[in-house]
This record gives C-alpha cells, structure tokens and sequence, in this order.
C-alpha cells in the first residue's frame, strides 16, 4: 500500500482516494482548529464546498483535502493545535 | 483538438455528460470541463479511471446503464475528435468575450500545483448540479457531523466510511440511497430522521403515478432498508449533537406541524458520525453575474430559469441539470439532450434527436419537472427550525458567527436579508462564501422570498501565481 505523509507520520493510502478519504480511512475526522473558537473541524461537505477540510499539501496551504487525489509521499501538514 | 470550439461544457454530471455526448454527436466541436477525477459528477461519482479495482462501488450507484450509455457516447465523440475531455478543471469564472464567453479555469490535474489556463468559445452549456442544503443545529460543527453527500462521496469515491454508528437526518428522498449505501458498507445506520410527513406526497399525487421510475427507486432503496433493519422516522429530526473531539451522540424528537421538537418526545443515540442533509442548494456562481434571469423553485431555491429548449435570458448561455430547478438525475440527462439539440438548432446544424424522440424528451422533462416541484413542496425546510437553535449555535461555519449575532443584526441591525446580515456580522463572509451558511441566515432574515446566493466573482480559490503565469500561455480559441 502506498504512503501519503501526514504531519511527518505515514499515512496509508488506496490509490484513487483523496487526502481526506485516506486521513477518514485512518479514523481520523478533524484535522484543524478554527481562528476564532479554536474548535476542531474535517471533513464536512466532502465535495469542496465547505473549505472545512484544509490543509498543507507539498508547502502550498489553503488546499482541499476532499479534492486532491492522495499520491505516494505527498507531504500533508494539517495546523498545529490539532483536535488530538 | 481543433482550436475551433463550438462548445464548452462546464460540469460532467449526468446533465453535462448528455450535453456534451449530444452535441458532439451532432458534429459540435465541444468540450467538457469538470473539476473532479472522473466523469460522473454527484450522482455518478467514481473513483478515478485506474482505481477503479481497488475501490470497488458498482452495488453502490442507480441508473449504472444509463452512465455507462454516456461514458461510451463521450468515447465516441473522443475518438471522432470532436469532443475533449478535461477533468480536474476547476472553472472560476465565465465572462462574455467578444461574441462569446471566456471560460477561465484552473488546471489541477498535478494538485497542489495549478495553472490557469482559457477556453474560449461562442457558447456554453452550465451543468454544474447542486449541493446539499444545510440547517445549523446545536454541534452541527463537531467533527464526524458531515453532509449525507459527504458521507455519500467519501463512500462513491473513496470506498471509506466515516463512522460506523450513524443517524441520518434532514429531508427529501436523498437520505435513503445514503442510509443503503452506508448500510452495504457495513455501517450501523441507527435511524434515519425524515422530517417532513409522508402524506405529503398525497396532495400532489399525479407527478408520483406519472414517474414510475422513481417509485421502483424509492422502493428499491425502501427495501434495502428495511433488510439491514434501519428505521425511517417521519416528522423527525435531529435537533443537537454532543461530543467533544468528534460527535458522540445525537438528540432526535418528533417535529409539530410547523417543525418546533414536540416536549418529552426527545430521545439521545450514541453515534459516532451523523449525516444531514436538508435537499440542494443548485450551484450558481457561474450564471449569476453573466446576468442569467433567475426563477423561483418549488424547493425554496432561486434557479436559473430556462425556456423549453433549456436557454437562459442570456443568448448563447444554456443550463440543464440542477442549476435550473432540483429534479434528479434522469431529469438532468433529459436537459442536457434537450440543451443539445437547441443549440444545434440556434447553429442551424440538423438535429440528433429525430422528431419523435425529441417529443418524448420533452414530455419527460415536463413529467420529471412535475416531480421535482412536487418533491420540494413534499420535503419543505419545516418553518420553524430555527427554534432548535441556541444562542451560541454556530449559524456561519467560516467566521463561527453565532445564532445570537444573526438574530442580533435582524432585531438591532435592521437586516432585512443575508447580505445586510453579512456585512453586519462577517456571516458568509469567509473561505465557503457563504455556501453552507446562506440559505439558513435567508431563512433566518426572510421568510417569503425564495434564496438567491450572494454574487461570487471568483467561484473557485485561485492563486495569483497561477494567473501571473497564464499570460504566455495559448489557449484554445475559437478565433
């Protein structure tokens, strides 16, 4: 099984999923804290509507985790003060 | 391809998928642009091409024979070269170009990285479906509470299930493919709460007797329920959920006439994910600020509205599917036929469709249309939702604007709709736009008038870096 990189642990991945099917997959459903209230949020809409699900892929911020297809060692930094 | 376009296809749903299909059948230069990995939108959602093994979703889809029909119709127009497909194409604005439109879009086949990129064309057809409606609720922001598309996507096209103890709710026929769905999966699906009453459906029973189709589909779905055991519970709703990292349990009570939790009849589940969905708000951004003449929909919903041959106000602009009223699939496939032909027809090239058949496209759509209407009128927001929420229920997602606030901007403020409520509040003000937030804070403000999205002149986040770059870039031209 291939590997997506997810706060520098490795994340298994089923090719063809996206970066939150893989990160829900793993259990996981919340990978921010919001600005304001600090709560923890994920995937919401699942289809890029809601911009709930946003990450750091590759350096480049602001990408939706429900969109982008999972590829091996893609680098996914979620924000810091996770919900864990 | 050619450089000469006769056509751009924003959205490869089943109405876009027809459209494009159609028209290159009719020997249109077309081409067909959606953002996701595969063809299919929503409804036919797919896992990419070359993962189809691994994620294995055939027991999960209705209407596969159809979809596969239109894969192999757009095959065909590939292999004639007159059709080209561009997926992972994100399209962020339409502008009008001369005689004809600009398509800008960006190319994120090689996501995180984009490059904008143009197509130009004198006519487009919009096909850009819907989304689910959203009502807040107490928790309705805790992690593990998705949309029933959500779960429904990650499902299609991840072959991932988000929890595996779940109580659905909302309203409309949508509710019941994902209860199966899940259920298939595996997925304990506690209830499913159906707030409005089935004899809804009985003062408009003509549509129902005229679609059988969609009562095979319903009573397909029913008794996939009733096999894994999932109750469906009318004039219900969810009312809270609780939980601290991620939802841990959710509140349901019987509904009154008008939608207020009945006293005592409040009952708590333990879940660990929730699904809600209250029907569709249909995507509009790109028809909106090209000035497309807007109609009220039976769901509560402004659509574009469309004559009998699926053309907006705006000449050379053609919409089928959702974004011209809510009405399924089969509807959507016979729009996008109908756009088809009208455009060969306004080209003055023969039409695809022969005399007869083109009748019975129309009295489907006709028929179907009639369902829909009836389907929004059965499955209604109930009036008074808004009595489930508390002063610190989150009402905006992005800018976390409490109930309290919106309600103060309305009574103290002088609001009157959601735009007042937004430039008082910050309420659809952040990353969605609006998109979750909207039609509640409408419903909040106003209640008579029909919901009309906020003008958003970019439809999609695009980085400066990516149009910086598009200057030295050809694009396609039907110059």
């Amino acid at each position: 099984m291939s590997h997506i990189v997810v706060d520098g642990e490795p994340l298994p991945f089923t090719e063809g999923q996206t970066i939150a099917a893989a990160l829900v997959a793993a259990g996981r459903v919340a990978w921010r804290t919001t600005r304001i209230n600090q709560r923890p949020r994920g995937v919401f809409c699942g289809i890029g509507v809601c911009f709930d699900c946003l990450v750091t892929i590759d350096g480049i911020g602001g990408q939706r985790a429900c969109l982008v297809p999972a590829r091996p060692d893609m680098t996914v930094t979620t924000e810091e003060g996770d919900d864990e | 391809m050619s450089e000469l376009l006769d056509l751009v296809v924003v959205g490869a749903g089943p109405a876009g998928m027809a459209a494009a299909a159609a028209a290159a059948a009719g020997g249109l230069r077309v081409v067909l642009v959606d953002s996701g990995t595969a063809v299919g939108g929503q409804f036919w959602r797919h896992p990419p091409e070359h993962a189809r093994s691994a994620i294995p979703t055939k027991d999960l889809h209705h209407g596969l024979r159809q979809y596969r029909t239109l894969c192999d119709a757009l095959a065909a127009g590939q292999a004639a070269g007159r059709l080209e497909l561009r997926l992972a194409h994100h399209v962020w604005s339409v502008v009008r170009d001369g005689d004809g439109f600009a398509i800008h879009m960006v190319d994120r086949r090689d996501a995180p990285r984009e490059a904008a990129t143009i197509l130009r064309a004198p006519r487009i057809c919009v096909a850009t479906g819907a989304y689910d409606r959203q009502l807040p609720f107490p928790g309705w922001d805790l992690p593990g509470v998705l949309t029933i598309g959500g779960l429904q996507a990650l499902l299609k096209g991840g072959g991932v299930a988000a929890g595996s103890r779940v109580v659905l709710g909302g309203t409309g026929p949508f509710l019941l493919p994902v209860a199966a769905g899940l259920a298939a999966r595996g997925v304990q699906v506690v209830t499913v709460c159906e707030a409005a009453r089935p004899t809804g459906w009985l003062r408009h029973p003509g549509p129902l007797l005229r679609n059988p189709g969609k009562w095979l589909e319903a009573a397909g779905y029913a008794a996939a329920l009733a096999r894994h055991r999932i109750p469906i519970r009318p004039r219900t709703a969810i009312i809270s959920a609780e939980g601290g990292a991620r939802v841990t349990s959710v509140r349901i009570a019987s509904l009154t006439s008008d939608g207020r939790p009945r006293p005592a009849t409040e009952r708590r589940i333990d879940v660990d994910a929730v699904g809600v969905g209250w029907g569709f708000v249909p995507q509009l951004d790109l028809l909106i600020p090209l000035g497309c003449a807007l109609t009220t929909s039976a769901d509560g919903n402004s659509v574009i509205a469309v004559d009998g041959g699926q053309r907006t106000s705006v000449t050379g602009v053609y919409v089928a599917g959702e974004a011209c009223g809510v009405g399924g699939a089969a509807l959507a496939v016979s729009e996008g036929r109908l756009a088809a032909e009208s455009i060969l027809a306004d080209i003055g090239a023969p039409p695809v469709l022969g005399r007869q058949r083109l009748a019975a496209v129309r009295a489907a759509v006709a028929s179907q249309r009639a369902f829909g209407r009836a389907l929004g009128l059965a499955h209604p927001v109930p009036p008074a939702w808004s009595s489930w929420l508390t002063d610190d229920t989150v009402v905006c997602r992005c800018e976390e604007v409490s109930a309290a606030t919106v309600r103060s901007a309305c009574s103290d403020g002088g609001a009157q709709d959601h735009r007042q409520v937004k430039q008082l509040t910050r309420a659809g003000m952040g990353w969605c736009q609006g998109r979750m937030c909207g039609p509640a804070v409408h419903c909040l403000t106003s209640h008579e008038r029909a919901y009309t999205p906020a003008e958003r002149i970019v439809a999609t986040p695009v980085t400066l870096g990516a149009l910086a770059r598009l200057d030295e870039q050809p694009s396609t031209s039907h110059e």
